[in-house]
């Protein structure tokens, strides 16, 4: 059917459709359960050396590019301290010293209600996070083997050349919390389409990647590959930054989920079904 | 049916929904945590998350190959000063006494399920063919240091030993103890038999330091530092580990920790 006679046939002014496949509904909320676990396992893990360095190792001669530290006042109080580029902030009650497990001030870098498991162990803290990869990395291999075989990837996550000459609108009406209404709605918008495209096949495949230099094993592979990303500590910070761009990825994505109708986008990761209403406006290109 | 809006426009059934929202949501991430720190005591869940461990040793171990070599480094990328870790002044009045001596009554013994069992002087060991090595020690809390080692690769000791043919694992018995527990450590004979395992007796050219590990230390470069054993008192091949400390293979896998640490 040419795209006019799509245009021109009728089309109910309310309907449902499915907009998510079974297998992307599954491992959308597989990616949910174990980002979360990795996140905050991972944060205990980074708690037992608080602590990032740019080189092959942490004792280069140069101070480290970012530190959460405690330290104790004339007085005996006790103070967080996190340190950016020698830039120093009090981060008392959030880094560097929060509640402890008697409500007293204690000295741990992230606060126990961040960390798997909430009181310090860095040995459980490994467990979660070196099972959750494996569950991650099958996600994401399963993902990439379903996205390009039922030709998902190619149909709803690459721009089109619309895509790509609307792309300065689509980012005015981002600002602007608007959002494609009618038909416009059944596709990804061109943000929408870039961002997942970074976080599949730029920041997820870093973070593993990034993963893997840190292991000493994975590191005789091949001699010296660990190089690629500045040496061992400089892929433990590029970790740990990526990590906290997906969450600002999470952030986002969450807010744009909210404000362009909660409960449909959410009905439609889990069921499938998604609504789309109707409007007299001309759905924009 | 008639819809009372409050002064926002928005209906109380949507209230009651955003409502439901923030205490699921809040909900959620309190039973999480809750259910993970329950989680955790479960011996169960320890085996279910331990199959990761698994999965690292035995793809580790097909990809890689038993004679992968960690990457050496160049002097300029020698740490300034090479951090010690754990225990660095072993307690033990026997201990004490050989360093008050500079070792000189010190002995390495090599037993268990060997041929031809043995104990050798510092001496003894540093007049034996030697390997010297730079390379990048990766403790499990984050941070590396570089430094380099040299001592005599554990392969030529085990060639004069012999080890029986059920022998499986070599353990490391130390002077060092973390209340009465003492440290140990142990590897499989893959990791024995690697040209870069070492038991080094000097690091950056000068005799192990008491802090690092004096008289002799293991290097196993494919692997975290805790099994690096320091203190190294005595070497003891076995065919398992269960019936040493607490029976998981070393001092700090007793504490929950992997045995196989090359991640």
């Amino acid at each position: 059917m040419s795209e006019q006679a799509k245009a021109a046939r009728p089309q109910p002014a309310n309907y449902l459709y499915v907009r998510h496949t079974l297998p992307v509904r599954v491992m959308h909320w597989v990616n949910v359960a174990s980002l979360t676990v990795l996140l905050m396992s991972g944060l205990m893990i980074f708690n037992a050396h608080p602590s990032l360095a740019w080189g092959k190792s942490s004792y280069t001669g140069r101070p480290p590019v970012f530190e959460i530290s405690a330290l104790r006042t004339s007085s005996g109080q006790l103070i967080g301290v996190t340190r950016i580029f020698g830039y120093q902030f009090d981060t008392t009650g959030v880094l560097g010293v929060s509640a402890g497990p008697n409500g007293q001030p204690a000295i741990i870098a992230f606060p126990p209600w961040i960390t798997i498991p909430t009181s310090y162990s860095l040995a459980a803290g490994r467990l979660w996070h070196l099972f959750f990869a494996w569950i991650l990395m099958f996600n994401g291999l399963f993902y990439l083997a379903y996205a390009f075989t039922s030709r998902h990837l190619q149909r709803d996550l690459l721009p089109t050349r619309t895509d790509w000459r609307g792309i300065g609108q689509s980012i005015r009406d981002h600002l602007r919390f608007k959002h494609p209404q009618g038909e416009a709605a059944r596709h990804y918008n061109v943000l929408q389409k870039l961002s997942y495209l970074v976080v599949i096949f730029v920041l997820l495949p870093l973070i593993i990647l990034t993963g893997w230099a840190m292991s000493p094993r994975l590191n005789s592979l091949w001699p010296g590959w660990v190089d690629a990303f500045g040496g061992r500590q400089s892929a433990r910070t590029v970790h740990f930054v990526v990590a906290w761009l997906l969450v600002a990825f999470v952030a986002i994505h969450v807010f744009q989920v909210i404000v362009s109708g909660f409960w449909n986008h959410l009905r439609s990761m889990i069921t499938g079904r998604y609504r789309i209403t109707g409007t007299q406006r001309k759905a924009r290109p | 049916m008639t819809r009372t809006h409050n002064r926002l426009g928005v209906t109380p059934e949507a209230l009651a929904k955003r409502r439901f929202l923030t205490r699921t949501l809040g909900g959620t991430g309190a039973l999480l945590l809750a259910g993970c720190d329950k989680l955790n005591q479960s011996p169960a869940l320890k085996k279910v998350l331990s199959i990761g461990e698994a999965l690292n040793k035995n793809t580790h171990h097909l990809i890689s190959g038993q004679m992968s070599m960690a990457q050496e480094f160049s002097p300029a990328d020698l740490s300034p000063s090479f951090r010690g870790n754990g225990n660095t002044n072993p307690a033990s009045a026997d201990y004490k006494a050989m360093a008050a001596n500079g070792f000189a009554d010190w002995k390495l013994v090599i037993d268990g399920l060997v041929e031809q069992p043995g104990a050798w002087s510092l001496e003894q060991l540093r007049a034996m063919p030697s390997r010297t090595q730079i390379t990048r020690h990766d403790c499990v809390e984050g941070w590396s240091a570089i430094g380099q080692w040299t001592g005599v690769p554990l392969a030529q000791l085990l060639a004069v030993v012999r080890p029986q043919p059920e022998a499986r694992y070599v353990v490391f018995h130390c002077a060092d103890s973390f209340g009465s527990a003492p440290y140990y450590e142990s590897i499989d004979t893959d990791d024995a038999f690697h040209p870069q395992t070492l038991l080094a007796y000097a690091l950056n050219d000068k005799t192990l330091p008491v802090t690092n590990g004096a008289p002799l230390r293991l290097r196993v470069e494919r692997q975290l530092g805790y099994k690096h054993a320091k203190y190294v008192m005595r070497l003891e091949l076995v065919a398992d580990f269960s019936r040493i400390g607490g029976g998981h293979g070393g001092y700090w896998e007793d504490q929950g920790y992997q045995w196989y640490a090359g991640i």
